[in-house]
């Protein structure tokens, strides 16, 4: 019995309830991570030929853009270097919520299949839990590519620099990647309610990129209004690279517009984590 | 409601809403009262089973326990913590083991999974060494601690996930089907591993069954579900004379070369004929083989089967009693 009352002690001592949740997740989500690198490892050939081939896909994708240019000279106005500039961006910000949180969209599957129960008897949140899911090296593949097309772009460009647009570079960055994980945490909610929504939230998140890449002029205002005012993607890089460029909004924002791109990815994380506390209230498991 | 109580429930619910297709585009809301009021209290160190049909609730019950389902209504206390309002902090003081669904990881050794829980528990390190040799000796996991998971068998791995389940020193530990699929071997290593665990460590243990000997062999006390509310709970013995005429039946599932009247043979009845196949109860004690040859010796016998009475029967034959 005295073994018991001790045991107990410890169990509160170990997790006292002041310990910010936030550190707990990011605790766990090492854990987890750290066994998941660990399970790729053991199949390494497979782990070299993904990243590879994660890598050869990606620079693929911005070889299209580069043939466009050998056609013609400006795309909506804007250069080839200046094209590198969003697609660089916004590919290295998805690359970096991609992999830290990528595997979200595979919750639908786990509720559906029931096999989330075993993540909620766990002392860990559970939102760390469904960030780390199969958690993949490979997808550093991304990330690279998006820098090196960066790197190019800031090479290349002619471009006046400021205290402010030099600080801008590394937070547009950080931002962007800040405001697809977001959209990927809502999305996530989203299919507690929707069973399986994956390809919605991969329209917003890989479809968003897409559209990042080219200059905002070729899209239509209310296209530009969405994604500035309902769903901010334009914060991930047309503002902050605008900036850069010197170039103005489309919409009229002013420039320091720019500027609230991490005011805005704190802001985004009110509602998607209100939708993720909602999503989990309302799990409802499976069968048995 | 005793004061002592581990595990407490008063008056709890669980109502689910059900969407059904009528037609092509109208859809009908429907309520299912999954859980329908249930109220009951596990002291500590009680070892209980809690069984009842498919769809009683029972799942839903262990699963409104552990923080997985938020009940409807009630009240619900797990060692004085409301599991789906500190569901992580509840974590740390139960453990669970799903019997068709494995903690473990796939790829890697089964002693890695155990180090991830040792630092996702916060557990000791001492006390981690102390809990695993004790589970490592009783379920016999020396030689499976380097092997990856997905090349154990399916009672290795049941019996590596109870291991898994109690590394944190658990108050209570909940097994949903904690020997579904296993064999005889198997079986008796998880349950003379439970009964241990109970009697050292004065582990609460509350499991889910369709196995009539796990009851048997285990449980002290035995709670009964069904259609959402509790419908017997109290000793085994208690169970089985509110059901049943006498000793619970095995069943003999012979097949005919063609449908024939019904058999007669000495210690055995009839009772279910479907063209050539009958249904032949005998007494659970008694043996097969006598029944068997008799069979055989007088019929045209193609194949046959011996059907262990299960908790099932034992509950139909209740509802029966007191109807």
């Amino acid at each position: 019995m005295a073994e018991a009352v001790l045991e107990r002690e410890f169990a509160e001592l170990e997790v006292p309830r002041a310990r910010g949740r936030l550190r707990e997740g990011l605790r766990g989500y090492g854990l987890i991570v750290a066994m998941w690198v660990r399970s790729t490892m053991t199949y390494r050939t497979s782990f070299v030929l993904s990243t590879v081939g994660n890598a050869a896909i990606t620079l693929l994708d911005f070889v299209a853009i580069y043939i466009m240019f050998s056609h013609v000279d400006a795309l909506g106005g804007f250069t080839l270097p200046e094209v590198a500039l969003l697609y660089g961006s916004c590919s290295a910000s998805l690359g970096l919520a991609d992999l830290l949180l990528g595997n979200t969209d595979r919750i639908g599957a786990r509720i559906r299949d029931g096999s989330l129960d075993t993540m909620l008897v766990r002392p860990v949140p559970l939102l760390a839990q469904v960030a780390a899911d199969r958690f993949a090296l490979r997808r550093l593949g991304r990330i690279g590519q998006g820098l090196g097309v960066l790197g190019w772009a800031l090479c290349t460009l002619d471009v006046e620099w400021t205290a402010g647009k030099v600080l801008l570079v590394p937070v547009m960055l950080l931002a962007g990647g800040s405001i697809f994980a977001a959209v990927m945490v809502a999305g996530a909610a989203f299919q507690f309610i929707a069973g399986d929504a994956a390809e919605v939230q991969n329209s917003f998140t890989y479809g968003g990129c897409t559209m990042l890449q080219y200059p905002p002029t070729v899209f239509a205002t209310d296209l530009l209004r969405g994604v500035t005012f309902v769903v901010p993607l334009a914060f991930v890089n047309w503002l902050p690279a605008l900036y850069v460029l010197g170039r103005p909004d489309p919409l009229g924002l002013p420039g320091w517009a720019a500027f609230l791109s991490p005011l805005v990815a704190l802001a985004v994380f009110v509602p998607a984590s209100l939708a993720w506390r909602a999503g989990v209230r309302s799990y409802r498991s499976t069968g048995s | 409601m005793v004061d002592d109580a581990l595990i407490s429930l008063d008056g709890v619910e669980k109502v689910f809403d059900v969407r059904r297709r009528v037609g092509l585009m109208r859809r009908e809301k429907r309520q299912v009262r999954a859980v329908d009021g249930i109220s009951f209290a596990v002291a500590r160190g009680e070892m209980v089973g809690y069984i009842g049909p498919n769809g009683a609730g029972k799942s839903t019950t262990i699963k409104m326990l552990t923080g997985i389902l938020t009940p409807s209504g009630g009240r619900l206390r797990v060692a004085g913590i409301d599991p789906a309002r500190e569901r992580v902090r509840l974590a740390q003081r139960i453990g669970v083991v799903f019997g068709q669904r494995t903690t473990l990881w796939w790829d890697l050794p089964l002693k890695d999974s155990y180090g991830l829980m040792r630092r996702m528990y916060r557990v000791p390190r001492a006390r981690f060494e102390e809990n695993l040799e004790r589970c490592v000796d009783r379920l016999d996991l020396a030689e499976l601690l380097d092997v990856p998971v997905r090349q154990l068998s399916l009672g290795q791995r049941m019996r590596g996930d109870i291991a898994a389940a109690l590394l944190h020193d658990p108050d209570v530990l909940y097994l949903d089907e904690p020997t579904i699929g296993l064999d005889v071997v198997s079986k008796a290593k998880v349950r003379g591993f439970l009964r241990q665990l109970n009697e050292e460590r004065g582990t609460t243990v509350l499991l889910t069954t369709h196995d009539l000997q796990d009851i048997e062999q285990l449980c002290e006390r035995v709670m009964v579900i069904d259609h959402g509310r509790l419908m017997y709970d109290g000793a085994l013995g208690g169970l089985h004379s509110a059901g049943s005429v006498g000793e619970s039946e095995r069943t003999l599932v012979v097949d005919l070369e063609r449908e024939l009247a019904p058999i007669s043979v000495p210690g055995a009845r009839v009772v279910k004929v479907e063209g050539p196949r009958q249904w032949l109860a005998f007494p659970a004690g008694s043996s097969a083989a006598p029944l068997v040859s008799a069979v055989a010796a007088q019929y045209p016998l193609v194949d046959l089967s011996v059907r262990e009475p299960d908790i099932e029967d034992v509950i139909a034959r209740m509802y029966a009693g007191r109807g």
